[in-house]
């Protein structure tokens, strides 16, 4: 059944910093959601709170498969993914770091080595599978960060600003590999600080506006 | 000067032809010191863990204590676990003083709280962002902690290595509870203090080399570590 996503009056202010004050929004479509706004405006934070890695102080998220509302359990924890914006390097090789996530998913050595090796191909990073992960260059990292979170077939993928601060030549890399995946029906959730690539990938753009979530 | 290049000379010869009690002296040290690693390890690592990641009142406390006993003189500890065995102590009944169990408890005490110790504060200097990344990933909290565990085994390693030369080079403790006995509690250290006290430097000097060249290689083992586990290239 497919994984929607519905928040509803969230409200997060950390320390007293008031940062999302009344967001509400219902992700039920498969496809590209891009999410902009200015420096500090939230979109992290709201980024976090919908992949459920850190708490609203207000309102709801609400995941759903079809009409039930599902649990906020590990099992749908495992159902979705986020790549932050940092991607954080595991000190292994390329190869263990995009194979993390099915290893902890119990899943079997042929299918660890055979889904690896596809995203490795699908982020160009094959060459390098057995190379020290930290010694790859910053558009190689960021995009292991998403083959990382790809490999165990999320339905809803959040990346957090994937381009910022990468080439032009990864950037398009970057954008292709999200192309080339919402065909798959997945939902994805990304930040941008760059309207041209918001409306090279949105099937639905997003603002955060006086800590409020509007269409854009 | 004639008399150190003819000691020196024939302690080479003492190796080379490997000299049974050399062999023996050496393989009850590397005995001693590594069961106490190894006991040190069992119970600093899931310490050092617990530490790390667990919430207790005064775990600070706790972890400023153990980085104090990382410097115990080794005689105090001798001193001490001398006194816990000795026939009149509260284990004497186990009569323990003067054997190799007696050494590997006094090195537990000088090791454990340097394998804790280190072992924490690599478990901590892991970014914070690998917890957040194994999370993200579909990680449960158990197999967060492993992962964290697993980033920093470098720097423990490294701990493990750094308790592995004290104990080894250490001559206060296991002098006062292994009493020197020929050929039952005499290593390397305690043989080079008693050979050099009678004058007889070929096989305290023979032991001092061997004893220099397991802390180079424990040295260069040490460094290793570091590097691999260097995390900013
Ligand atoms: N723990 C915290 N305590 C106080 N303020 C916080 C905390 N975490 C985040 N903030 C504040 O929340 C605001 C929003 O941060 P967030 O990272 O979500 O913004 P962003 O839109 O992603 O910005 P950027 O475009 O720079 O990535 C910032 O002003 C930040 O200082
Ligand atoms: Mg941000």
């Amino acid at each position: 059944m497919k994984l929607k996503l519905e928040i509803s009056h969230i409200m997060r202010s950390p320390h007293g910093n008031l940062v999302l004050e009344d967001c509400s929004y219902s992700f039920d479509r498969g496809g590209a959601y891009l999410l902009m706004g200015p420096n500090g405006s939230g979109k992290s934070t709201l980024l976090r709170i919908c992949a459920l890695l850190e708490k609203q102080d207000r309102g709801e998220v609400t995941y759903y498969a079809g009409e039930q509302r599902l649990q906020h359990d590990i099992s749908l924890k495992r159902r979705m993914t986020l790549v932050l914006p940092q991607v954080g390097i595991f000190n292994a090789t390329v190869f263990d770091n995009v194979s993390y996530g099915l290893k902890i998913r119990g899943a079997g050595r042929q299918e660890i080595e055979r889904k690896t090796l596809e995203l490795l191909e699908f982020a160009g990073l094959a060459a390098k599978k057995n190379q020290r992960a930290l010694s790859l260059s910053s558009g190689e990292k960021q995009r292991l960060g998403i083959a990382r979170a790809l490999v165990v077939a999320p339905e809803m993928l959040f990346l957090d600003e994937p381009t910022a601060s990468i080439d032009e030549a990864n950037t398009r890399l970057i954008e292709e590999m999200i192309l080339g995946k919402k065909k798959s029906g997945m939902t994805m959730i990304i930040t941008t600080h760059d309207r041209l690539q918001a409306e090279r990938l949105a099937d639905q753009m997003l603002l955060i506006r006086d800590k409020k979530l509007v269409e854009g | 000067m004639n008399y150190l290049a003819e000691s020196l000379s024939r302690a080479f010869f003492l190796i080379l032809q490997l000299d049974q009690e050399l062999i023996s002296i050496i393989l009850l040290s590397l005995r001693v010191s590594g069961s106490a690693l190894l006991i040190s390890a069992a119970i600093g690592l899931p310490l050092a863990a617990l530490m790390a990641f667990g919430r207790f009142p005064l775990r600070g406390v706790f972890v400023n204590l153990l980085n104090t006993f990382m410097g115990l003189p080794p005689v105090v500890v001798g001193l001490l676990v001398y006194l816990l065995l000795s026939r009149s102590g509260p284990f004497g009944f186990l009569a323990l003083l003067y054997t190799p169990s007696a050494m590997i408890i006094a090195q537990i005490i000088l090791a454990l709280p340097i394998v804790a110790s280190l072992s924490h504060s690599a478990l901590v200097s892991v970014d914070p962002i690998i917890r957040q990344v194994s999370t993200t990933l579909g990680a449960t909290p158990f197999q967060v902690s492993l992962t964290v565990i697993r980033e920093a085994r470098y720097g423990i390693m490294s701990g493990m290595m750094a308790a592995f030369g004290r104990v080894m080079a250490e001559v206060g403790a296991i002098l006062i509870v292994g009493g020197n006995i020929a050929g039952y509690t005499r290593v390397m250290t305690t043989t080079i203090a008693l050979e050099t006290d009678k004058g007889n430097f070929e096989l305290a000097l023979a032991l001092g080399i061997i004893l220099l060249a397991i802390s180079m290689a424990i040295n260069t083992g040490l460094s290793i570590f570091r590097r691999k586990g260097m995390t900013e290239l």
